[in-house]
C-alpha cells in the first residue's frame, strides 16, 4: 500500500484556537457549577443522572418486597405499588438511561475522541444540563405533593392517567408531564451539540469513517432522539391540554359513577400511536450507544481491530433509521388490523438482522483475540451473553401470534429487562471503569470490580430468567397481589421470593461500586495517560485528566482509523491514532506486513 | 402518521444518503492512503448546521401534531371545523412582510450597510409582532364567536397549531432581540451578518409552516 504525503491543511478547522475563544472558567463556581466545558458537564449528568437512579432503585426494591414478602411493609399500598412502577419504569428509561449514554458519555467522549477542543455551543451544553437537572427536580417534586406521583404506568396511557382511580391525578400527572416536556427542551440542546460536533468539529484527519464506533453509536442516537423526542413532546402537550384545559385529545367520554365526565370522543388509541413512535426508537437510543460504546471495549481489551468496521457503521444507521417504523409492535394487543400488525412484525424482525450483525462481529473481533479478562472486558461479554437472551424473547414477541397472550405478562419484564435495562447498565459499568482512568487520573480497584461484576451479573440472570417462566404462566405484571386464581401455580411465590432476594443482593452489590468510586478518586493506583494502551484520541491528551481544551496547545493529526491493535509487523501492539506512518516503529526483520 | 412517515422517512433518506456516500468507498483500515473526507463545504458553519438540525426537530414537532389532527379527525364523530377568521389572511400578509423584511436585512448585513439593516430588522421585528397581535385577535374573536378550545377537537387543534407556531415564533424574536441588541451596543454590521442570516433563515422556515398550517385549516 503506497503511503502519500499527508495534506492535512485542505479539511480541518484551524489547529489552535486562540486563547480567547475558549471561555476559561474562573474559580470553584465557574470550573465546576456553571461550567462551559463539557468534560465538566459530563460529570454533572453523569451523578445526577446516578442520584436519580439510585432514588429508582429503591423503589424496585419496594416493589420486589411487596412480590416476594407480600403485605411485608405497611407504607405499601396497591396505589403506592403502582406509583412506585410508574417512578421506576420513567426514571430508568428517560432520566437515567438517556440522560447518561448522551448527556453523560456524550459529553465526555465526542470532543475528546473527535479531537475537538469543546462542543460547538458550549454555552448551550452549559444550559442544557440546568435544564435537565430542573426536569429532575420537577419529577422529584412529585414525590413530595398530595396525593403523590402518578400512577399511570410509565407508558401514561390515557385514559386512565388522568382519571379518576389512578394515583396521583391530581399534581402528580402534572408534574410528570412538565418534568418531561423540560426535559425534551433541555435534551434538544445538548442534542444540537452533540451532532455538530461530530459534523462540524472534527480534528483534521478525522473522516467519518475513522470515527471509534462509541461516537458512531452516540451520534445516530442522538439524530433518533431528535426526531422521536418530539412525539413525546406533543403527546405530553395534548395530555396536559386534556388534564388541565379540558380538550378531548385523548380523553373518551366516560362515565363515572352514571354520570358523564366533561370529556367525549377523544381516542386513547391515537396517544399510544404519538407515545411508541417516540417510545420504539427511544430502545435504540439506549441501545445504540451502549452498541458503540462495547465495540470499542471489546476492540481494545481484545487488542483486535473491531472485525467488520464499516458493516457496523452500516448497521448502526439501519438500525437507526428501522427503528422508526416498528413503533406499532407495542400495540399488538390494541385492537389493530392483523394486516398492520403484520406489517410492523415484519418491519420488527428484519431489525434482528443488522442487530445480529453487530453480535456476530463483536464475537469474531474476540475470536483468538489476545483478551485481557479486566474489568470492562468481562463486562463487554457480560453485555454479549444479556443482549442475546433478551433479543432472543424479543423475536417471541415480535411475532403478534405469540405476543397477544404474552403481552402485559412477567414475559415482557424479564424480556425487557433484559435487553435494555440489563444489557446497557452493563455497558456503562464497563465504560466507567474503563475511563475513569481518564476522567480522573486513578484506575478503580480491581478486586472491588470483579467482585462488583460477578454478582451483577449473576444476580440478574436470577432475577430475571425466573420472570419468563413466571410470564409463560400468564401471570400478570403491574398487579400489586395475586389473590387466589385458577391458573397461578403455588410455586410462583416461591420464584418470586428468590427474585427478590437476588434483587436485593445485586442492589448492595452497587455500593460496592460506588464505594470503589469515592475510594479509588484518592487512593486508586495512578494510572498515568494510557493504561489500557488505547489507540483512541482521547488517551493521547497531554494531561491527565485532560484539561479545559482538552488537548493542550495544539490539535492532533490523524493518520489512521481507531483499531490499529496487534498489526502484524510493528512493535507496540497498538499504534494511537494520531500517529504518523513514519514513526510507527517496526519489527526489524518482518518487513512490511502489515498496512499501518 | 403517513405526513410523520413521509417527512422523516425524507428527511432520513437525505441524511443517510450522506452519510453512505461518505462511507461507501473507504477503506479505513488503510493508515494515510490518502484519503479525503468529503470535506464539508465552507457554506457549511457550525452555525448553519445547528440550525438545520434544529429546523430538523421543528419539523418533526409540526408533522407530528399535523398526523394528530389528521388522525384525531377520523377517529371521533365529533369533529365541527372551526370557521377561519378573515384576519388570518392579513395576518399571512403580516407575516409575509416579516420574511421579507429579515432577507433585506440579510443583504444589508452582507453589505455591511448599518442604516438599513437597522430598519429592516426594526421592519422584520414589527411586522413578526403585527402577526403575533393579529393571532391573538383572532383567538378572541373565535371565542366570542363561542368557538371555545374544549369545545370540540377542532378548535382545540387550531389552538393548539397557531400557539405552537407562536411559541416558535416568540423564540425566534428572542435571537432578533439579541441582534438588534449587539446592533445597538455598536457593533458592525458585517459581523452580524451570521446572526442576522440564521434570523431570515428561521423565519422563511416558519413561514413556509405557516403556510401549510394554514392551508390545511382552509382544507379540513
Amino acid at each position: 500500500m503506497a503511503e502519500r504525503e499527508y495534506d492535512a491543511s485542505r479539511y480541518a478547522p484551524p489547529a489552535e484556537v486562540g486563547e480567547m475563544e475558549l471561555p476559561h472558567p474562573k474559580g470553584f463556581i465557574g470550573k465546576y457549577v456553571w461550567s462551559q466545558d463539557a468534560k465538566v458537564i459530563a460529570v454533572q449528568y453523569g451523578l445526577t443522572a446516578t442520584a436519580i437512579g439510585l432514588v429508582a432503585l429503591v423503589l424496585s426494591l419496594l416493589m420486589r418486597l411487596q412480590l416476594g414478602f407480600p403485605n411485608s411493609l405497611s407504607i405499601i399500598d396497591p396505589g403506592s405499588y403502582l406509583q412506585y412502577v410508574t417512578m421506576h419504569g420513567m426514571i430508568m428509561v428517560v432520566y437515567l438511561l438517556t440522560a447518561i449514554f448522551l448527556g453523560g458519555f456524550g459529553n465526555y467522549l465526542i470532543p475528546l475522541m473527535c479531537g475537538a477542543r469543546d462542543m460547538a455551543f458550549p454555552y448551550l451544553n452549559m444550559l442544557s444540563y440546568w435544564v435537565y437537572l430542573a426536569s429532575v427536580l420537577i419529577l422529584v417534586a412529585g414525590f413530595f405533593v398530595a396525593g403523590g406521583n402518578t400512577g399511570a404506568g410509565w407508558t401514561l396511557y390515557p385514559p386512565q392517567a388522568i382519571s379518576p382511580g389512578t394515583p396521583g391525578i391530581d399534581a402528580g400527572i402534572v408534574l410528570m408531564l412538565v418534568s418531561l416536556a423540560v426535559f425534551i427542551v433541555g435534551f434538544t440542546m445538548g442534542g444540537l451539540n452533540y451532532v455538530v460536533t461530530v459534523l462540524q468539529a472534527r480534528t483534521r484527519g478525522m473522516t467519518l469513517m475513522r470515527l471509534p464506533l462509541t461516537v458512531w453509536g452516540i451520534f445516530m442516537a442522538t439524530v433518533m432522539a431528535l426526531l422521536a423526542f418530539p412525539a413525546l413532546f406533543v403527546a405530553v402537550l395534548m395530555m396536559l391540554m386534556d388534564r388541565l384545559l379540558g380538550t378531548s385529545f385523548f380523553m373518551p367520554e366516560m362515565l363515572s359513577t352514571g354520570e358523564g365526565g366533561d370529556h367525549q370522543g377523544g381516542s386513547p388509541l391515537l396517544f399510544q400511536h404519538l407515545f411508541w413512535f417516540f417510545g420504539h426508537p427511544e430502545v435504540y437510543i439506549v441501545a445504540l450507544p451502549a452498541f458503540g460504546i462495547v465495540s470499542d471495549l471489546i476492540a481494545t481489551h481484545a487488542r483486535k481491530n473491531i472485525f467488520g468496521y464499516r458493516m457496523m457503521v452500516w448497521a448502526i444507521i439501519i438500525i437507526g433509521s428501522l427503528s422508526f417504523v416498528v413503533w406499532a409492535h407495542h400495540m399488538y394487543v390494541s385492537g389493530m388490523s392483523p394486516y398492520f400488525g403484520f406489517l410492523f412484525a415484519t418491519t420488527t424482525l428484519i431489525i434482528a438482522v443488522p442487530t445480529a450483525i453487530k453480535v456476530y462481529n463483536w464475537v469474531l473481533t474476540l475470536w483468538r483475540g489476545n483478551i485481557r479478562l479486566t474489568v470492562p472486558m468481562l463486562f463487554s461479554i457480560g453485555f454479549l451473553f444479556t443482549f442475546v437472551n433478551g433479543g432472543l424473547s424479543g423475536l417471541f414477541l415480535g411475532n403478534v401470534t405469540v405476543d397477544v397472550p404474552l403481552s402485559d405478562t412477567y414475559f415482557v419484564v424479564g424480556h425487557f429487562h433484559m435487553v435494555m435495562a440489563v444489557a446497557p447498565i452493563l455497558v456503562i459499568f464497563g465504560a466507567i471503569y474503563h475511563w475513569y482512568p481518564k476522567m480522573t487520573g486513578r484506575l478503580l480497584n480491581d478486586t472491588l470490580g470483579k467482585l462488583h461484576f460477578w454478582i451483577t451479573f449473576l444476580g440478574t440472570y436470577a432475577i430475571y430468567y425466573p420472570m419468563h417462566f413466571i410470564g409463560l404462566e400468564g401471570v400478570p405484571r403491574r398487579y400489586y397481589a395475586y389473590g387466589e386464581t385458577t391458573f397461578i401455580s403455588d410455586s410462583v411465590q416461591a420464584l418470586n421470593a428468590g427474585i427478590s432476594v437476588a434483587a436485593f443482593i445485586v442492589a448492595f452489590a452497587q455500593l460496592l461500586f460506588l464505594f470503589n468510586l469515592a475510594w479509588s478518586y484518592s487512593r486508586g493506583r495512578e494510572a498515568g495517560p494510557n493504561p489500557w494502551q488505547a489507540t483512541t484520541l482521547e488517551w493521547q491528551t497531554p494531561h491527565t485528566p485532560p484539561r479545559h481544551g482538552n488537548f493542550g496547545d495544539e490539535l492532533p493529526v490523524v493518520y489512521r482509523w481507531p483499531y490499529d491493535y496487534s498489526v502484524p509487523g510493528v512493535k507496540q501492539d497498538f499504534i494511537p491514532q494520531n500517529v504518523p506512518p513514519q514513526a510507527v516503529e517496526r519489527e526489524p526483520d518482518a518487513g512490511r506486513g502489515g498496512t499501518a | 402518521m403517513t405526513v410523520t412517515l413521509i417527512l422523516i422517512a425524507l428527511m432520513m433518506a437525505a441524511f443517510v444518503g450522506w452519510l453512505l456516500r461518505q462511507s461507501i468507498a473507504v477503506r479505513p483500515w488503510v493508515a494515510d492512503s490518502g484519503q479525503r473526507p468529503a470535506s464539508i463545504p465552507a457554506a457549511f458553519t457550525a452555525s448553519r448546521v445547528g440550525l438545520v438540525a434544529f429546523l430538523a426537530v421543528v419539523v418533526s414537532v409540526f408533522a407530528l401534531t399535523v398526523s394528530a389532527y389528521l388522525m384525531r379527525m377520523e377517529m371521533g364523530a365529533d369533529w365541527r371545523p372551526v370557521p377561519l377568521p378573515g384576519l388570518l389572511w392579513a395576518n399571512s400578509a403580516a407575516l409575509v412582510l416579516a420574511s421579507l423584511a429579515l432577507q433585506l436585512a440579510w443583504r444589508a448585513a452582507a453589505r455591511g450597510q448599518a442604516r438599513r439593516l437597522r430598519q429592516a430588522l426594526a421592519a422584520g421585528g414589527g411586522f413578526t409582532l403585527a402577526f403575533l397581535i393579529g393571532q391573538l385577535l383572532a383567538w378572541q374573536r373565535l371565542e366570542a364567536a363561542g368557538y371555545y378550545l374544549a369545545a370540540n377537537p377542532a378548535n382545540a387543534f387550531f389552538y393548539l397549531l397557531t400557539a405552537l407556531h407562536g411559541a416558535h415564533l416568540l423564540g425566534g424574536l428572542v435571537a432578533w432581540g439579541r441582534v438588534l441588541a449587539r446592533l445597538g451596543g455598536g457593533a458592525d454590521a458585517t459581523s452580524l451578518r451570521a446572526g442576522v442570516e440564521l434570523c431570515a433563515l428561521y423565519w422563511h422556515f416558519l413561514l413556509l409552516v405557516w403556510a401549510l398550517l394554514f392551508g390545511l385549516l382552509l382544507a379540513t
